[in-house]
């Protein structure tokens, strides 16, 4: 018992001593995310076709559209740097519409996350923010639940545009030349999610084929 | 535990130690989701979750803690009852989580949670330190809920708004009207230091004045007077 105090056996024994909390605790986290994850994953999954949902209607198409993507690697024409999924709806086997995920870049907040759906005849199912951070009560109407006229929300327009209407030049809020709408006091915002869109559509009108062609889970 | 230490706890951490409004720990996230009521609620309900089972755990562990590694044990434990917290509500109670799951990660940034443990659940056993937990959280619910008020009313003029996410059927209160322009600087990170800021002090106004009317009283009803505090 003579070394019970000494500098070596206190130190090996708090390092002894931090090892076992660090493992007892590490193993708890991991055992929770063992035994959470499938019900984390169908939550999830469940999410985003609710979103999905919202931009296009599930009588549309047949197939089951989360498991139909192409990977998309950094893709600057739909703002993704670190890619994304593009889903593809189909009826009876013919293509119905694509789903993508896309980033307006330049909202005042930083990056606005969308999803926008294009129909198989380049018309705009929908659009919706996924994720932003612009200013609350000011910006933030470019998503449909914090805005604050509900009947007819802002990001409503687009549904049913397509550049046959609108063409690339005019895809902008009207402050810039274009036809769209935008709330005064918070052009920038409305204008980041103007433009992505617009990108989008061109982007689908010229790789439509290829994305439909392309087989299930590949990359792009 | 009796009931003498349940009232202490209750007290300190409801108003005499109130974490905003006293300790001022944590400000945070308190400064950064007290832009509305349910935010700003959601937000001191999850602390108050954490801070009950991590005082709980701490408490429970103390006797096997050295003392020199306390705080990188502490914090250990905190981030992974946490995470543990985390995903067990985004697994089990998505819904609510879809609400409240932003604000779960924040907690671990929030000293408020390590300060307790080390300042109460370290020293006692666990059940009051549970009950300390919990009350130092809902003395951050009710403070956090008058921040959130006040802020989202002269921000937006709404109140309770999001609170169909939280309890369906609800709706939120529209107090001036829907045509209210929107006061920005109440939902601005500034709004929340001129908020809490003027709360405290008010609540530092009336813990003034009970300070000085205690001793008075207090001779009155022919006790000793204990010597007045001076300190604000």
């Amino acid at each position: 018992m003579s070394n019970r105090y000494t500098a070596t056996h206190t130190s090996l024994r708090t390092a002894g001593i931090m090892v076992v909390f660090t493992l007892a605790f590490t193993a708890m986290m991991s055992q929770t995310y063992r035994v959470t994850r499938p019900a984390i994953d169908a939550s999830e999954q469940e999410q985003k076709m609710r979103l999905i949902n919202d931009v296009l209607p599930p009588g549309s198409y047949d197939n089951a559209l989360l498991d139909d993507f192409v990977a998309a690697g950094p893709t600057p024409e739909l703002g993704l740097d670190r890619g994304g999924r593009i889903y593809r709806a189909r009826r009876a086997g013919v293509p119905a519409a694509l789903v993508f995920e896309a980033v307006a870049p330049d909202g005042y907040g930083g990056k606005i996350q969308l999803v926008v759906a294009v129909g198989a005849d380049g018309r705009l199912g929908g659009v919706r923010v996924t994720a932003h951070k612009e200013t609350p009560g000011l910006g933030d109407y470019i998503d449909p639940r914090k805005d604050r006229n509900k009947t007819r929300p802002w990001i409503g327009q687009f549904a049913g545009m397509s550049l046959v209407e609108v063409a690339p030049a005019q895809w902008k809020v009207k402050r810039d030349g274009g036809v769209f709408a935008y709330r005064i006091g918070a052009t920038i915002s409305a204008r980041a999610v103007t433009n992505a869109t617009g990108r989008v559509l061109e982007y689908a009108a010229e790789h439509r084929d290829a994305l439909f062609a392309a087989s299930t889970g590949s990359a792009i | 535990m009796n009931l003498q230490t349940f009232r202490e706890n209750a007290w300190n951490g409801l108003w005499k130690q109130n974490t905003g409004l006293v300790q001022l720990l944590g400000l945070c996230p308190i400064l950064a989701v007290s832009t509305s009521i349910v935010n700003a609620v959601s937000l001191g309900l999850a602390t108050v979750l954490v801070m009950a089972v991590s005082n709980f755990a701490v408490a429970s562990l103390r006797n096997f803690i050295p003392y020199e590694i306390r705080i990188p044990v502490f914090i250990l434990i905190i981030a992974a009852l946490t995470t543990v917290v985390d995903l067990a509500f985004n697994a089990y109670l998505h819904d609510l989580y879809l609400v409240l799951g932003i604000f779960i990660p924040l907690i671990v940034t929030n000293c408020i949670v390590l300060a307790r443990v080390e300042a109460y659940a370290a020293k006692n056993d666990p059940v009051s330190s549970t009950v300390d937990g919990i009350m130092m959280g809902l003395g951050l619910v009710w403070l956090l809920g008058v921040l959130g008020g006040i802020r989202e009313l002269v921000g937006s003029g709404t109140l309770f708004s999001g609170i169909e996410m939280l309890i369906p059927g609800l709706s939120p209160l529209s107090v001036f009207g829907d045509d209210y322009p929107g006061f920005l600087i109440g939902v601005l990170p500034p709004g929340a230091f001129f908020t809490l800021g003027c709360l405290i002090a008010l609540s530092n106004r009336v813990r003034t004045r009970a300070a000085a009317g205690k001793p008075a009283r207090a001779a009155s009803d022919g006790e000793e007077a204990a010597p007045a505090s001076a300190a604000p």
